[in-house]
């Protein structure tokens, strides 16, 4: 009894062995699925026509393999997700039709994924014009990409990229009008119109994250998922640029920043990629210039009290 | 008993050059701080409205600086401010011990003013370190500001940006301290609003 079961667990062990090295995207040419999915035609054998022949593929099913070996989701295979039906082809129509686990499926209620704050996120996200507009059809993938996702916010230490990764999320449907008219039924806005009224419009889009100003921020929440309608959207300069700016609750308050500024001195303070008038406040020189415009000061009243005395 | 002498110390073109780059700077330095310190100037103006308001006062003042300059090139007041490396550092430091010890105990100030020397030693360091080092640096970095695509990027680790907007706030931080030294050294004189009668008329009374 005790030999058959530690047969069948080698057996599994090995079919599962096989299965990863048979399955790695590391080797599209190799794999099942991204031996079609990772190229911009595909050939197969027609049976009813009983010839070989060569399609384009749909463009939208096309998948970046290089962005596939390096996201959250590198380590599970395709029909982890997908039914195990797609490895034969064509695929049967009533695959498409069959619905994918949600994010909050794994993810929800898992204790290793508590930092992440998932349910909250889901909270928050019910509330955004997103999902007024669109309901559950507007899930988590329409931004965050299931097969290439990087939890860049949480990793990177440029405040640049964190905002050039944010940012490309937004615009992969509000640059894009196929996308955008989908989701809201009309033309999508001329972004740089749109926003002509703010000062260095490319600074502003290459430095802060549209969510700093589209989003209701929210403390607790590493990245506010309550985007607002455009009417209730930022328009007021001073919200990030003054000492208590807003992007100190979102943008700069990630950890990974954080640490690098409390612990490098002044010269972390100067490593900052970006500067932000009125918020980036470097406390040694506020004390220093208050101390000399006070002793500027008290030098002008202790010599005015000596010229009123000496009458000079 | 002798009248004062006057003397014609200020032509019309510096005074208005003055008046203007007075009024010029003042702008400047209110505004510069409502938006380094972010005080909630939306309260009386709005902060784009402030940038709007150093960008333009800027711009002027950069204008006024290049008359001074010209005028200083090209006509005789130009030569007020030339240092001699003769007693360069003696003579800036008899007139501050004139201003801090002698003028309260019956001193004569070392330097009286001329047809020949229109600024004490002191006066001349603190013009000259003002009008051609540290009003050329905020120029040249406010400008670089007001398009800041053409600041580098990075200057070794450090962001361009920051690096440029620090030397502007030092600088614009120091002219304002120089304000206010200027303003209360002026009302030394005979009375304490003789030199400001004289920066308005040209007309400079010699005790």
């Amino acid at each position: 009894m005790k030999f058959s079961s530690l047969v069948i667990a080698l057996i599994l062990f090995c079919c599962t062995f096989g299965h990863i090295n048979a399955q790695s995207y590391q080797n599209a040419k190799h794999h099942q699925c991204l031996k079609c999915h990772s190229n911009q035609s595909y050939s197969f054998f027609n049976t009813v026509k009983n010839k070989e022949e060569k399609r384009l593929m749909n463009p939208y099913f096309i998948l970046d393999t290089v962005a596939l070996t390096h996201g959250v989701h590198k380590q599970f295979d395709c029909t982890d997700c997908h039914s195990s039906e797609y490895g034969t082809y064509p695929h049967s129509s009533n695959l498409k039709l069959e619905p994918l686990s949600t994010c909050l499926d794994c993810h929800g209620g898992d204790k290793s994924f508590a930092t992440y704050q998932f349910e909250k996120i889901d909270v928050e996200f019910k509330k955004s014009i997103h999902y007024k507009v669109y309901g559950d059809n507007f899930t988590c993938s329409k931004c965050h990409s299931q097969h290439t996702y990087l939890a860049t916010a949480r990793t990177s230490s440029n405040v640049l990229e964190i905002v050039d990764y944010s940012n490309k999320m937004c615009l992969s449907c509000h640059n894009d009008m196929k996308r955008y008219k989908m989701v809201s039924g009309h033309e999508n806005p001329k972004l740089v119109e749109v926003h002509d009224w703010l000062p260095n419009q490319e600074l502003h889009f290459q430095h802060v994250r549209c969510l700093e100003c589209h989003t209701d921020v929210v403390d607790s929440l590493m990245v506010s998922h309550n985007i607002l309608p455009k009417e209730k959207a930022l328009r007021k300069c001073v919200e990030c640029h003054s000492a208590n700016s807003r992007l100190k609750a979102s943008l700069y308050k990630y950890q990974n920043l954080k640490m690098r500024s409390e612990s490098g001195g002044i010269n972390v303070v100067l490593a900052n990629e970006s500067y932000v008038i009125g918020s980036h406040q470097i406390p040694i020189l506020k004390l220093t210039s208050i101390l000399i415009f006070l002793l500027v000061l008290v030098g002008i009243t202790v010599h005015s009290i000596f010229r009123i005395i000496k009458r000079k | 008993m002798s009248m004062p002498e006057k003397l014609y110390f200020y032509p019309v073109w510096l005074r208005i050059w003055h008046g203007f780059n007075a009024l010029g700077i003042l702008t400047l330095i209110i505004t510069g701080i409502s938006m380094q310190s972010s005080v909630e100037s939306s309260y009386f103006l709005g902060f784009n409205m402030i940038v709007n308001l150093h960008n333009v006062a800027g711009i002027l003042v950069t204008l006024s600086y290049f008359i001074f300059f010209i005028g200083n090139l090209f006509t005789p007041n130009g030569k007020y401010y030339i240092v001699k490396p003769n007693g360069f550092l003696k003579r800036p430091l008899k007139q501050a011990y004139y201003y801090a010890w002698g003028m309260f105990h019956g001193m004569k100030a070392p330097f009286p003013l001329s047809e020949k020397r229109k600024f004490n030693p002191l006066q001349k360091y603190s013009y000259v370190i003002v009008m051609y080092l540290a009003v050329p640096t905020v120029i040249i970095t406010g400008i670089t500001l007001m398009f800041p695509e053409i600041i580098i990027d990075k200057v070794y680790n450090f962001s361009g940006v920051f690096i440029t907007a620090i030397l502007h706030s030092v600088m614009g931080f120091f002219i304002s301290i120089f304000l206010i030294v200027h303003l209360y050294i002026a009302s030394i004189g005979k009375s304490p609003l003789e030199n400001f009668k004289s920066i308005i008329t040209g007309w400079h009374h010699i005790h």
